[in-house]
């Protein structure tokens, strides 16, 4: 951060040679509250980051020395997570979401709004240090875009004159809880037997107690049920595997890490239905014997996480977490809450794991699994928040029931999060087996060039394909879907938005991950400059190989956007390249530039270059 | 120890069952390209150089354990030109000017692109701006041919807290860090050994170098895949 952005006001010990920046008893408070155990670091980064405003360099030494960390060791961390910061972000720090669906829904004028009613630019903090102003991959909101992340609190739908009240209330020291313009909607728009709210969540929970544990994962395999994050790995086989693997303790998982653009249920979940996901995670520590279950919650989701230790504190109450769990002697089982410090790649479960156990979220090698090597090296089930709800649904209305729902391959509904160009965007709960033009009738989506299907991660498909079934065996999706309306430029607004969600997202551990993300950019910005050639083209196609060497789901679809595009809007690509097989992009005047200005000549570019 | 058997590019081997693909191949001199991998230190599969075909999918040979009847396969065109692509990705993605290099000839990303005959990349050169630490007494940190393996990470890690060099930010920023503190004693041994741990001349010892001229370093005379005795050594 240049000298100009550094903040003045809010430093409590401005002048101070030290450099120090941070409240020093504070953080031994924050170090202790985590019993100083290395574990947490995550947390541990989150309380310094709230109440410093930064991760100065006192707080890292302070950190490393506890921890017997070397100093660089605890950057290495921090610096991973898009929330925490080594220079100050301000009082108050405003994350602006810029997701593809936000930049539809008018995000520029915010963008602007921002910047001219605190006076500084997008990337930097007010001269007076009371205001950052900072970018953010989805939030999870794109139902009700533009919106923003300011102090852990959404804002949604913002519109110049919302921005306005908002800058005036922490120009004038608003607590964040009293700025107005804040209400995230559910929008549930269709509610299925998921969402339905007809379970007792104890009745379902009771139900599983008092059967073996093996039998509750036989009864899950015979739902069929697979995972909804939407690589869908069959639910009872990753518990097996997990229950029968051999280690001191067994941990449950949930991922709310929800991080891929355009979904948004599981919020919807997290906010209306949490009683369901957590009598979904105590059944599984039952099946698997876990004692302990973790909800990996995304640093955006920090917003609700006060309701559900509430919602967490009620079923201890309840009987329904703690010591003898629904009554069943022995069963001890409790739920705890991790926070993310904001990275996609976490979404990935062994990311997940390496993140809660206070490290980069970096994807593991694989094998060990993590049902066999998980959390703390433990066996561990790492389970999407979807597919807990529906085993609390399963086992309170049996797996007879759920497989009457859906396809035979895809059984029971899906949660769909629809944004974009339509009518109503929305939470749907469909059955599996609804086409992509169902889901657009539903959605009220008229002129549609094109849908994603599945985030950036997943699919673009033309309208010739919106009659293909969402479903494991044809258009498998974790749930995103957002409609792209004829008025787009698909390869600009879209491809592009997705390549610079890819490279900012990379944990930049494989090569191709890392680098390949960065050519594929490159040559999309030489096609939509109209410089590319049919070459070009090929050249991108023939990559995706390169990409499928990549460790992770992240770095092996992080081209999908290009490939999909390609493959499905073909003319668009045609209509933007040279009929020739060769195009130069040598500019003379610019490679000469630098050295003329220093040298102080007047570069001489007529005729013969030689 | 069990021993299990797993067929490697058509032949079969009797292996130990704790192996890995790597080590297997290794000991029964079938060469598999590898840039993060060092003998000693842990295996992390970030490079992705040594990825074959194992029971037909596409897996890295150095993390990968061996398993009863599994089916290696090593090379074939297409293995190579995506490995290839790698090593081009590396040369695009960094500042890599072989000639000035202490470490031309000694150099393991070199090496695999005279293996692979590397001319022209079909990647653009991003020509990164990096810079060079020099403020270390010992060592000089050239973040303009660091290739991001891991392995002075990982080489210190097993031995012992804290770690001296760590991995800083992510994605296409992500850089070497090393702790300057904690590295403040390192002697002329230690320097050497950073060096020696890093396989381009992203580490180099400050006041020391050219001890081999040039023409008669490790890969001048014998490629990277070269299995006569004395490379084997």
């Amino acid at each position: 951060m240049s000298e100009k952005q550094s903040p003045k006001t809010f430093l409590p010990n401005e002048g101070d040679d030290s450099g120090c920046s941070c409240d020093c008893g504070k953080i031994e408070a924050i170090l202790a509250k985590y019993n100083n155990d290395r574990g947490r670091l995550m947390d541990i980064l989150i309380d310094v980051q709230d109440s410093q405003g930064c991760v100065g360099k006192e707080a890292v030494a302070k950190i490393a020395k506890v921890f017997n960390m070397s100093k660089v060791d605890v950057v290495q961390t921090l610096s991973f997570y898009h929330f925490f910061s080594q220079t100050p972000r301000g009082k108050y720090t405003v994350y602006l979401n810029d997701s593809a669906v936000a930049e539809m829904m008018g995000r520029d004028e915010i963008t602007k709004a921002f910047e001219e009613e605190v006076g500084c630019k997008f990337g930097s903090v007010s001269e007076d240090g009371r205001i950052g102003l900072f970018d953010t991959a989805c939030i999870g909101m794109n139902d009700q875009e533009p919106s923003a992340i300011i102090n852990k609190r959404v804002f949604t739908k913002l519109t110049k004159e919302k921005v306005a009240k908002i800058v005036k209330g922490m120009k004038n020291d608003f607590e964040v809880e009293d700025l107005p313009c804040t209400d995230v909607q559910d929008n549930i728009l269709m509610q299925g037997p998921i969402l339905t709210k007809d379970t007792e969540i104890g009745e379902a929970v009771r139900k599983a107690v008092f059967m073996s544990p093996e039998e509750v994962i036989e009864e899950i395999k015979q739902s069929n049920l697979r995972g909804r994050g939407g690589a869908g790995f069959p639910t009872a086989l990753k518990w097996r595997f997990c229950r029968n693997a051999p280690g001191e303790k067994h941990y449950v998982f949930c991922n709310a890490d929800e991080g891929e653009p355009g979904t948004f249920k599981d919020r919807v979940i997290l906010t209306e239905r949490p009683n369901l996901l957590f009598a979904g995670m105590t059944i599984a520590g039952y099946a698997i014997g876990a004692e302990e279950g973790i909800l990996y919650l995304r640093y955006e989701y920090k917003f609700m996480e006060k309701q559900l230790e509430e919602v967490l504190t009620n079923l201890r109450n309840k009987g329904l977490l703690g010591k003898d769990v629904a009554g069943k002697e022995g069963f001890n089982y409790d739920i705890r809450i991790q926070s993310g410090g904001g990275a996609y790649v976490c979404g990935e479960e062994s990311a997940l794991l390496e993140s809660a156990e206070g490290k980069r979220g970096e994807p593991r090698d694989r094998p060990p699994f993590p049902v066999v090597k998980g959390y703390m090296q433990q066996p561990t089930s790492v389970n999407n928040v979807e597919t807990f709800c529906s085993v609390a649904k399963i086992m309170h209305k049996s797996a007879k029931w759920y497989r009457s729902l859906g396809t035979l391959d895809s059984t029971g509904s899906k949660l769909v999060s629809v944004s974009g160009d339509c009518e109503r965007p929305g939470i749907y709960e469909i059955e599996w087996g609804f086409t992509v033009q169902d889901v657009l009738n539903l959605v009220g989506a008229r002129n549609v060039q094109a849908v994603q299907v599945g985030g950036p991660s997943g699919k673009c498909i033309a309208p010739n394909d919106f009659n293909r079934k969402l479903a494991y065996e044809d258009l498998s999706t974790g749930g995103s879907i957002i409609v792209i309306g004829k008025q787009r430029d698909l390869l600009k607004d879209i491809v592009m938005n997705f390549l610079d969600f890819f490279i900012e997202e990379s944990c930049g551990s494989c090569v191709p991950c890392r680098a390949m993300t960065v050519q594929y950019k490159k040559k999309m910005e030489k096609i939509i400059a109209g410089k590319g050639v049919k070459k070009d083209i090929d050249q991108m196609l023939s990559w995706e190989k390169v990409m499928l060497m990549n460790r992770c789901g992240l770095g092996q679809s992080a081209c999908n956007p290009v490939i999909s595009t390609i493959k499905n809007f073909r003319e668009l690509y045609d209509a933007k390249i040279q009929k020739t097989d060769y195009v130069s992009q040598f500019d003379l005047a610019a490679a000469v530039k630098e050295s003329c200005k220093t040298a102080g000549r007047i570069p001489n570019l007529g005729g013969n270059h030689e | 120890m069990n021993k299990i058997l797993i067929t490697i590019d058509g032949k079969g081997y009797l292996v130990e069952s704790d192996k890995t693909v790597l080590e297997v191949a290794r000991e029964n001199k079938i060469f598999i390209p590898t840039l993060c991998n060092l003998q000693g230190i842990k295996p992390q599969g970030s490079c992705r150089i040594c990825t074959c075909m194992i029971d037909g999918r596409m897996m890295t040979a150095c993390t990968t354990p061996v398993s009863n009847n599994m089916i290696v396969i090593t090379k074939t065109e297409e293995l190579d030109k995506l490995r290839s692509n790698i090593v081009e990705l590396l040369f695009a993605e960094g500042n890599h000017f072989c000639p000035s290099c202490e470490r031309s000839g000694n150099c393991e990303l070199q090496a695999l692109a005279y293996l692979y005959k590397i001319m022209v990349p079909e990647f653009d050169y991003i020509f990164p701006n990096r810079n060079v630490d020099a403020t270390h007494p010992k060592i000089i940190l050239d973040h303009n041919r660091c290739i991001l393996c891991k392995r002075c990470i990982r080489r210190k890690k097993e031995a012992e807290n804290p770690t001296w060099f760590v991995f800083k930010n992510r994605g296409d920023k992500v850089q070497i860090n090393f702790d300057h503190e904690l590295t403040a004693d390192f002697d002329d041994e230690m320097a050497q050994k950073a060096m020696d741990t890093c396989p381009v001349g992203a580490i180099i010892r400050k006041e020391k170098g050219y001890d081999v001229p040039m023409g008669k370093r490790k890969y001048d005379k014998h490629p990277i895949n070269c299995d006569c005795i004395k490379c084997k050594e």
